[in-house]
């Protein structure tokens, strides 16, 4: 019996199984092959605006992602040096190889069993999770955290040619994908893609604008294994209005636009022939070429992400500088597949109609390693509570980016890939990526969840804070430059507490409550906010809506 | 939808009039209306009934009858309105007919304004103007609220606020997306500033409240100077009608009048003077307060001792004894026992007292809009002042924060309990 069956091993399920197990859950981590463990299957970096904020929040819980990233490091910046400290974004180009064999040591620390099989169907008793069924046999358990990313239904474009199902998981997946479908949380398709991988050997780094790793050492974790690499360069290159011409004359051939692909993509990352198309008065833009690995002559070039057919990638990749004689290695795609609606979940991951199984990841609709693992942990250290009786672990807007992502998932619902940015969060003065251990070290001590080294950072770092010279390190100088102002989001917190004290029951019928339309209703059924506060955030309720659901419960509460 | 209660009210002004208007809203206004006529008209057709006594058959009026079906009515029920003689008597007497009714009953001050929130028919800051409407006595009031109530602040609001978000959109855009980590840009500053200043405009405009609770006219001066006979005197002027019976305040009298159409507020003031008595040291005290905040003053003391204020009408009291016949010069001589001069007083105080107010139509902001208002221009002043983008963005969303309060959109509580505080709800 185990405690907790973790199906998939990417970002998420990686964390969830490692989150369950330092809880204490005896924990399966189930995968197809050893080699997925932690695979980085698009950008080679971890970490960013908003990113890098949710990597330190996940590592005050001795996440895997801060630690496994340094160990792989092999280009360090911090984004956003001019702006406030609040929005530094601290990034590293990792080695894809070092990091995936990192994640796999780590998590053998952390203790859960790998198992090599296919997950096929989940076993649901009196409709809570009993169980998995497995290509090996039945593996009983008390809860579930589904973290299989993109696969429901997955589909490959590259040009006209269509790889129907995707990655190799095709065969085992529908199964699983069609349960998922009769639980009634399926929601939509959403799109990604990913650049042509291009030989370093063939770019003419001489002609391009380096861009060096900082020069000051610093990690991602606040422990730090004393792992160091040697720090590769990445370039700095243009679109030119050649390459937009050779773009611009295939876009009849672009799945995008020929219609095949229905799924919505990420505004804020659009594939190159997107931007040409929708900026069209931009002669230009941006390119990083960021190396994949010390040993490794894939360079992933940032900013071109296409789904163009091959030949049109080669041949638009050419007219780039420093590409003149690129060799492209494999060219990109764009990814269409199924999400699950995550209104139907809960703030703890759990899925509010079936006790027991937790979801994280891109099968949410979120996009990025980040995001994922940071899901990763939510779910892991819930399913354990679930499967312990030990306490829930909530985070909430005023003290993470966790939480925000998590409000925003199950509150608002997702209508495109979701990444987290610093935008999203209102109390982002608050939330930097330097003061996460004073933010979270607390709660993370509570949730019993650390190792001993861990505990002792955490308590040194608090301990810290109360000594005369915190005014002289770089996270007091930061508390000192925006107290005002941090003081100020704390009344207004305290504001939103009072709507989050008007409970809406959970079976709450809001078709009684007169004056809502039928598109309010739906939205908040949805959604299934806990409180008035959460309904405030539910998208498109208006505030006649919201008044009158104010007034229909405290007046049934009274 | 929920059942609720069948409410009645009088809707229109205080009888006697021409016509008074009565409504009946709820689930089950129609079964009720139908109980005192032949036939219920058709939806939105004006028609004229017998209205007669459910029980004795007696005809208590003619009327014209609109009928309206929830949701598409202002109340989002089922409506209807009677459109009666004026008498008291014969809107006492379908008023009772009616709450005899079963199901029906007589509704509280701003229900019908409460259901039609409720049933999500308008918005707060409708709402708002509607409770001013409702509040309004005299023909400029109306006018204001009205022009509130349709939802032209809304729009404004709407206008002010997609510039707000396209301000943080763009500073946004710069703190998530910019890989280049470009320098902070200039046209922010420009442009917050600029809007601030369109609020300043706006919040320079007259409010509502000398309109709701009169121009505030304040009589001051050093103690027997002839302030209580002045506003004797002024009271009992005929065409003067005083609206409300005086009440006291411990330390000033208060008269609402109307002159010419214009709300007033007169207040009587204890004397200022030096004094070591300390009750008396407290009445002064507030005096001076309620000089500060009047709108119009008037002052009976020298003119060399008379407070600075915008709006001063110096009256040489007394006029009628010997020793005080000639009024200084920029003084009006007046007196409370012959009424000398009484009359021009009044045509001063009604023409100071009209500049305070908005003109018809104008849209007129109360004192939590502006209150509001106020904080997002505040943000918007100190946005132009920051120099790191992320400094910027938050007084940016401050400020829309500011202005989602305005419609309702945020602080649901806040606003609903100051709103709906004005209603006397739920006794």
């Amino acid at each position: 019996m185990y405690d907790v069956l973790v199906i998939g091993a990417g970002h998420a399920g990686c964390e969830a199984a490692a989150a369950a197990s330092r809880r204490g859950a005896r924990v399966g981590l189930l995968t197809f092959r050893r080699g997925d463990i932690g695979q980085m299957s698009c950008n080679p970096s971890i970490g960013g605006v908003g990113k890098g904020h949710l990597v330190r929040e996940l590592d005050v819980f001795d996440g895997l992602m801060a630690r496994a990233a340094d160990r792989a490091a092999i280009h360090r910046r911090v984004l956003n040096r001019s702006k406030g400290p609040a929005v530094w974004g601290p990034r590293v180009q990792a080695d894809r190889k070092l990091y995936q064999a990192a994640v796999e040591e780590l998590l053998a620390l952390d203790g859960p069993e790998v198992i090599i099989c296919e997950a096929l169907r989940l076993r649901l008793q009196a409709g809570a999770v009993t169980g998995v069924e497995t290509s090996i046999g039945l593996l009983p358990c008390r809860a579930v955290v589904l973290a299989t990313g993109t696969f429901l239904d997955a589909r490959m474009f590259i040009g006209e040619q269509v790889i129907a199902g995707g990655r190799r998981e095709e065969a085992t997946s529908i199964a699983l994908a069609d349960q998922v479908r009769e639980l009634g949380i399926g929601q939509g398709r959403l799109k990604t893609g990913t650049p042509p991988r291009v030989d370093g050997r063939s770019i003419d780094w001489a002609r391009l604008e380096e861009q060096p790793s900082d020069e000051e050492y610093w990690t991602m974790a606040a422990v730090d294994d004393g792992i160091a690499r040697v720090q590769l360069s990445c370039a700095i290159t243009r679109t030119t209005a050649e390459t937009h011409e050779v773009i611009r004359s295939a876009f009849h051939r672009s799945p995008l636009f020929a219609g095949a692909i229905e799924g919505r993509g990420p505004r804020y990352c659009p594939s190159i022939e997107d931007k040409v198309k929708r900026f069209a008065d931009r002669d230009s833009h941006q390119i990083f070429l960021e190396p994949e690995g010390v040993d490794d002559r894939l360079v992933y070039p940032n900013g071109i992400s296409t789904s163009l057919p091959a030949e049109v990638q080669c041949e638009f990749v050419r007219t780039i500088p420093g590409l003149e004689r690129a060799e492209i290695v494999r060219p990109g795609y764009a990814v269409e597949y199924e999400f699950v609606d995550p209104r139907a979940l809960d703030q703890t991951l759990g899925a509010r109609e079936v006790p027991g199984l937790y979801l994280a990841g891109q099968i949410n609709g979120t996009t990025g390693y980040e995001e994922a693992a940071a899901q990763g942990l939510v779910a892991g250290l819930n399913a354990a509570s679930h499967a312990l009786g030990v306490g829930q672990i909530r985070f909430d807007r005023r003290t993470s980016y966790i939480g925000v992502m998590i409000d925003d998932l199950t509150v608002q619902g997702v209508n495109e890939p979701y990444r987290m940015m610093t935008a999203r969060a209102e109390y982002r003065l608050s939330l930097r990526a330097d003061n996460s251990t004073t933010r979270l070290g607390a709660q993370a001590l509570d949730a019993d969840c650390l190792s001993s080294r861990r505990r002792r950072q955490i308590e040194a770092h608090l301990a810290a804070r109360s000594s005369d010279a915190w005014g002289e390190t770089l996270e007091g100088r930061a508390d000192a430059l925006y107290a005002p102002y941090v003081e100020r989001q704390q009344r207004e917190w305290e504001v939103v507490q009072r709507d989050c004290r008007v409970w809406i029951p959970r079976a709450f019928d809001y078709t009684a409550v007169a004056g809502l339309s039928n598109e309010m209703v739906e939205r908040l059924r949805a959604a299934g906010p806990e409180n008035l506060d959460q309904a405030s955030r539910v998208s498109g309720v208006t505030p006649a809506a919201l008044s009158a659901l104010y007034v229909a419960v405290t007046r049934r509460a009274a | 939808m929920r059942p609720k209660d069948t409410i009645v009210a009088l809707s229109s002004g205080r009888p006697p009039a021409a016509i008074s208007i009565l409504r009946i809203s709820g689930t089950g206004a129609h079964r009720a209306a139908a109980e005192i006529m032949s036939t219920l008209p058709h939806a939105r057709v004006a028609s004229v009934r017998e209205i007669r006594d459910p029980h004795t058959g007696d005809l208590l009026d003619q009327a014209l009858v609109l009928r309206f079906d929830g949701p598409a009515s202002s109340t989002g029920e089922d409506l209807v309105e009677l459109h009666c003689h004026g008498g008291r008597a014969v809107v006492d007497a379908l008023l009772s007919a009616l709450v005899e009714i079963d199901g029906v009953r007589e509704a509280q001050p701003g229900e019908f304004t409460r259901r039609a929130f409720d049933n999500g028919r308008i918005d707060l800051t409708e709402a708002e103007g509607l409770a001013d409407l409702i509040e309004a006595e005299t023909q400029s009031q109306r006018k204001a609220a009205l022009a509130l109530a349709e939802g032209g602040l809304r729009r404004s609001i709407e206008e002010w606020r997609e510039r707000l978000v396209g301000l943080s959109a763009i500073a946004e855009r710069a703190i998530d997306y910019d890989e280049e980590d470009a320098a902070f840009d200039s046209s922010l500053s420009r442009e917050s500033e600029l809007l601030a200043n369109e609020l300043d405009e706006w919040l320079e405009r007259p409010r509502i409240e000398p309109l709701k609770d009169g121009v505030r006219v304040v009589v001051a001066g050093p103690p027997n100077a002839g302030k209580s006979s002045l506003i004797n005197a002024i009271t009992g002027v005929d065409k003067v009608i005083v609206t409300d019976i005086p009440g006291t305040t411990r330390d000033s009298v208060e008269v609402p009048l109307a002159l010419g159409g214009v709300p007033v507020q007169l207040t009587d003031t204890a004397g200022l003077r030096e004094t070591e008595d300390d009750i008396e040291a407290i009445g002064i005290a507030r005096a001076a307060k309620l000089v500060e905040a009047s709108d119009v003053l008037i002052w009976l003391g020298e003119l060399d001792d008379a407070p600075s204020h915008p709006r001063l009408v110096a009256v040489h009291a007394k006029a009628d004894l010997p020793c005080r016949q000639a009024a200084p010069e920029g003084a009006l001589a007046v007196s409370s026992l012959n009424r000398q001069g009484v009359g021009e007083l009044l045509k001063r105080i009604e023409a100071l007292a009209r500049t305070v107010l908005p003109s018809e139509g104008q849209i007129v902001l109360n004192r939590r809009q502006s209150a509001l208002l106020a904080d997002a221009r505040g943000e918007l002043h100190s946005a132009a002042l920051a120099r790191d983008v992320v400094i910027y963005a938050e007084h940016i969303r401050h400020a829309r924060t500011a202005f989602d309060r305005l419609t309702g959109r945020a602080g649901v509580e806040d606003v609903l309990d100051s709103l709906f505080g004005r209603f006397c709800l739920g006794k």
